[in-house]
């Protein structure tokens, strides 16, 4: 044996801070195993943004149509909350006698309706909104194009219906002639609107095929004539009027209903929407708790993996603060990489979904939040058994 | 040989079970080791060995005796210190049967993590560590995961790492159960070697008749009992 000197060790006790960090050291070594499960993960933390990105976009879609309609109260069929939550039907002169009252400063009759349309061979459901020209409820923010200014047949659309400006469009028995363009303007059910005049609205509701229009004239001729209705009066008050205490004086006319804007976005998300939310949140705690449990059997396995060398550790001197450190590091990591790279993933695909994905930075954080306790909550198993390891499995040939 | 050993075992005793279940590991044993000595602890399968071993390297609480490690009383029917991770990683140094090298750290980051869990900065610790590895003749390995180690290499290197703290007291298992009768005889020259210029008492649990030889002093076990006690010639 050559006679090699060795310095010795200097005395034990002199701390500093140990930067060996045994986490980073055995992911390098499993580099393809942890970045494959961290794909994996991220793709279902990619579904959970996607599912809360759907979620807020559902509110954001149901909510739309009512805020740009920048009404301080919808007055709608008596005992009815409607237009949206339910049928509503109001006689069309609602709206002079509901102008007429101390406090409004303007009033607009609206109509909605649900429609098929076929568009270039192609059938595309679409909401259409009967609205006054020059009055509240007619179409907001026009982004190409101009506001309809004929009483007839023109139609303001949304970018989302795929009409181009200028397009000839079918409606019902009419030809509307595409002026104007919105963009994100939806119903709450996720159809695009298309705007015309109210005129056309109640034609389009109520004017029934010429066969059919002499059967009714025969059967009740008084009932035929009946098409001047509207499904809302939107008001908006004077500065310095309570909405609420506007809506409640107009209830006391028996015939009609009257709900504030707040009241109204109330019914909308909570009533319209109050099942998707349940299903989405079902959905998303279950990917939450299915995420827990990958963490939880990776950790576990990558523990179960580690025993010999964790055993090791434990018999040559390792305090369990190191060895819980490196499995608790090693499981946040996984969630912070596999959140990282999930809100990547679904930045890039957010364009793809059918429905409008709205993805808050509030959202973003709070499930970044949840992954770091779920990541902690994982890693208990894995620590509970690394912290059970006998130093003396080390020996154990 | 010095006058105090820095392994006294005296009459301990350790037993697994009670009643019909009972088994007694180790009866009455009573052995000292001298720095700078290599002992072999012999006997068959069962004889208790392997748990002398864990009681001596603090891994296994015995039920009776007394156990005193480089002049301080760890044990008398209880232990006496309640860090006994800091003081294995203090007092011992530990080389198991088959190397147990850290899979993800390589070659000089298995012997430096002993230092770093000591608290040595990493900077010191790896220069130590490199030291160690050319001592052993392996610092050309230095770079290397044990999976590309050789026997021979990952064992040398497993014994770097037993002595990074410079401990009084290397406790090695059946070092040389994996190596052929070569390599194994190195093994326990350079186990020598340590003992002899680092002042430290290494005792080897061995089957291996071939190494009986190269040992100082031989111990052997029957049924949890000391059965023979004899010395080599120098």
């Amino acid at each position: 044996m050559p006679a090699t000197t060795y310095a010795k060790a200097g005395p034990l006790g002199a701390r500093s801070d140990p930067d060996m960090n045994l986490a980073v050291k055995d992911i390098r070594h499993n580099l393809g195993r942890f970045m494959l499960t961290c794909v994996g993960l991220s793709l279902l933390l990619a579904i959970v943004l996607a599912m809360v990105g759907i979620y807020r976009g559902l509110i954001e879609e149901a909510l739309g149509l009512a805020r740009s309609a920048q009404a301080d109260v919808w007055v709608v069929e008596g005992r009815t909350r409607g237009p949206f939550a339910e049928a509503s039907r109001l006689p069309a002169d609602s709206r002079e006698a509901i102008a007429a009252q101390w406090g409004v400063a303007v009033a607009g009759s609206v109509s909605y309706q649900n429609l098929e349309v076929d568009h270039r061979g192609q059938i595309k459901r679409v909401l259409v909104v009967g609205a006054e020209i020059g009055r509240l409820g007619e179409a907001p923010a026009i982004v190409e194009g101009r506001a309809i200014l004929r009483s007839r047949y023109e139609a303001v659309a949304d970018r989302r219906t795929g009409f181009a400006l200028g397009e000839q469009v079918r409606l019902g028995r009419d030809t509307f002639s595409v002026v104007g363009l919105t963009e994100n303007l939806v119903g709450s059910g996720g159809d695009p609107v298309i705007f015309i005049t109210l005129r056309d609205a109640q034609r389009l509701q109520f004017l029934l095929t010429p066969a059919a229009a002499r059967r009714e004239i025969a059967r009740t001729p008084e009932a035929a004539q009946s098409s001047d209705t509207v499904n809302a009066v939107l008001v908006r008050l004077l500065p310095g009027v309570e909405p609420k205490q506007f809506a409640d004086s107009i209830a006391r006319w028996k015939h009609l209903s009257a709900l504030t804007d707040e009241e109204q976005e109330t019914v909308l998300s909570r009533s319209v929407v109050e099942r998707a939310r349940r299903q989405i949140g079902l959905f998303t705690s279950l990917l939450l708790v299915v995420s827990t449990v990958i963490v939880a059997l990776i950790i576990y396995t990558m523990t179960l993996d580690k025993k010999k060398s964790i055993a090791t550790l434990k018999l040559i001197g390792a305090p369990d603060t190191r060895i819980v450190g490196l499995i608790l590091q090693q499981a946040l990591a996984m969630g912070i990489i596999s959140f990282v790279v999930g809100m990547i993933l679904i930045h890039l695909a957010q364009g793809y979904f059918p429905r409008r994905l709205v993805l808050e930075t509030w959202d973003a954080l709070a499930l970044s939040a949840i992954v770091l306790l779920v990541s902690l909550l994982a890693s208990a198993w894995g620590v509970r058994t690394a912290l059970k390891i006998d130093p003396a499995a080390a020996l154990a040939g | 040989m010095s006058a105090t050993p820095v392994v006294e075992v005296r009459h301990i005793s350790k037993h697994f079970g009670d009643g019909p279940t009972r088994v007694d590991a180790l009866r009455d044993v009573t052995l000292d080791v001298y720095p700078g000595t290599v002992v072999g602890l012999r006997g068959p399968s069962g004889s208790g060995k392997s748990t002398l071993l864990n009681v001596i390297g603090c891994i296994q609480e015995p039920n009776s005796g007394q156990l005193t490690l480089n002049g301080e009383r760890v044990y008398d029917g209880a232990w006496l210190r309640r860090d006994l991770r800091r003081l294995r990683l203090e007092k011992i140094g530990f080389i198991f049967q088959s190397h147990n090298l850290l899979p993800f750290l390589n070659a000089w980051e298995n012997v430096a993590i002993a230092h770093i869990l000591a608290g040595t900065a990493a900077a010191v610790a790896k220069q130590r560590a490199e030291e160690l590895l050319a001592y052993l003749q392996v610092e050309h390995r230095k770079e290397a995961m044990p999976s590309q180690l050789s026997g021979g290499e990952a064992q040398r290197i497993a014994i770097a790492r037993a002595l990074a703290n410079d401990p009084r007291i290397v406790l090695a298992d059946e070092p040389t159960a994996a190596l052929d009768s070569q390599r194994a005889g190195t093994v326990i020259d350079l186990l020598r070697k340590v003992a002899a210029e680092r002042q430290a008492a290494v005792i080897v649990v061995t089957h291996d008749n071939k190494i009986m030889d190269r040992f100082d002093h031989i111990y052997s076990l029957r049924d949890g009992a000391l059965e023979a006690s004899y010395a080599n010639a120098a």
